[in-house]
């Protein structure tokens, strides 16, 4: 998890949590470099329609701004990649703009995969956790779903190394 | 069966401001993924909003539904909502 350190956020990160965290970083370029699928809800969440009911002018609005937006989402989720050690552990330090870079790139990790779980308002993860523990604790659904509260922690705990907004 | 009588209401008098003229708003949408100080953090980053307004913005977002965060012209609003869209924000544009 991060900490401050002078004008920097630091986390030392194990084997597992590198190994992870490259995989997610590198899920979310891979999904928006493999000529999107616009039906895929996670692309729908991640590129939300500007004019929810006027299907033309945003499709318009998508024409002129989704290469742009799509490349700054590959760029965040490239900091991790270039932030991390490329295997075993690892520390990291994050000046502001790459702290930056970070915390949407997890964010948009965390959308595509509360889309795939299906995560609601009302969803307890600890709840569902356990019970997907108990239906099988070697699914990929369970490694999934501690991936997902696992990068929840990581963002909270970005944010409160951060130094104050002015 | 007849229905209940009502006695007609006479319309008030109001000038309508013609659609045009009215300005634009760019409204954020509740999801379940973003964090709570994450939404705070960006209203903050993106719109200069000191701590207490952006928790108070969050929290309408998060108990209402939604929220209008800036107004103005149709053009900032798109501006606005693809920013927002880049910090993974629920962002739509319409009229206020």
């Amino acid at each position: 998890m991060f900490r401050r350190s002078g004008r920097q956020c630091v986390a030392t990160f194990a084997h597992d949590e590198v190994r992870v965290l490259r995989k997610v970083a590198a899920e979310v370029v891979g999904l928006l470099t493999d000529g999107m699928d616009h039906t895929d809800p996670v692309v729908g969440r991640l590129f939300p329609d500007i004019y929810p009911d006027r299907p033309e002018d945003s499709q318009e609005f998508r024409l002129y701004t989704e290469g742009d937006l799509k490349t700054a989402k590959i760029d965040q989720a490239g900091a991790i990649l270039a932030a991390l050690p490329d295997e075993g552990e690892g520390e990291v330090r994050l000046d502001g703009e790459a702290a930056e870079a970070w915390l949407r790139a997890i964010n948009d990790a965390r959308l595509a995969m509360g889309t795939r779980l299906d995560i609601q308002a009302d969803t307890d993860l600890a709840e569902e956790l356990d019970e997907a523990v108990l239906e099988d604790p070697g699914s990929s659904r369970v490694f999934q779903l501690s991936v997902y509260a696992y990068l929840g922690y990581l963002q909270e705990s970005l944010l409160n190394a951060l130094p104050e907004i002015k | 069966m007849a229905l209940p009588q009502v006695a007609p209401v006479e319309t008030p008098e109001i000038e309508e401001v013609p659609a045009e003229d009215r300005p634009w708003v760019t409204i954020v949408w509740d999801d379940p993924v973003n964090l709570m100080s994450y939404v705070t953090w960006v209203f903050q980053k993106l719109f200069g909003f000191s701590k207490e307004k952006a928790e108070r913005l969050m929290m309408d977002v998060h108990t209402k539904g939604k929220a209008v965060v800036s107004t103005g012209a149709r053009e900032r609003m798109e501006m606005d909502a693809n920013q927002l869209h880049g910090y993974g924000l629920w962002a739509t544009v319409d009229r206020a």
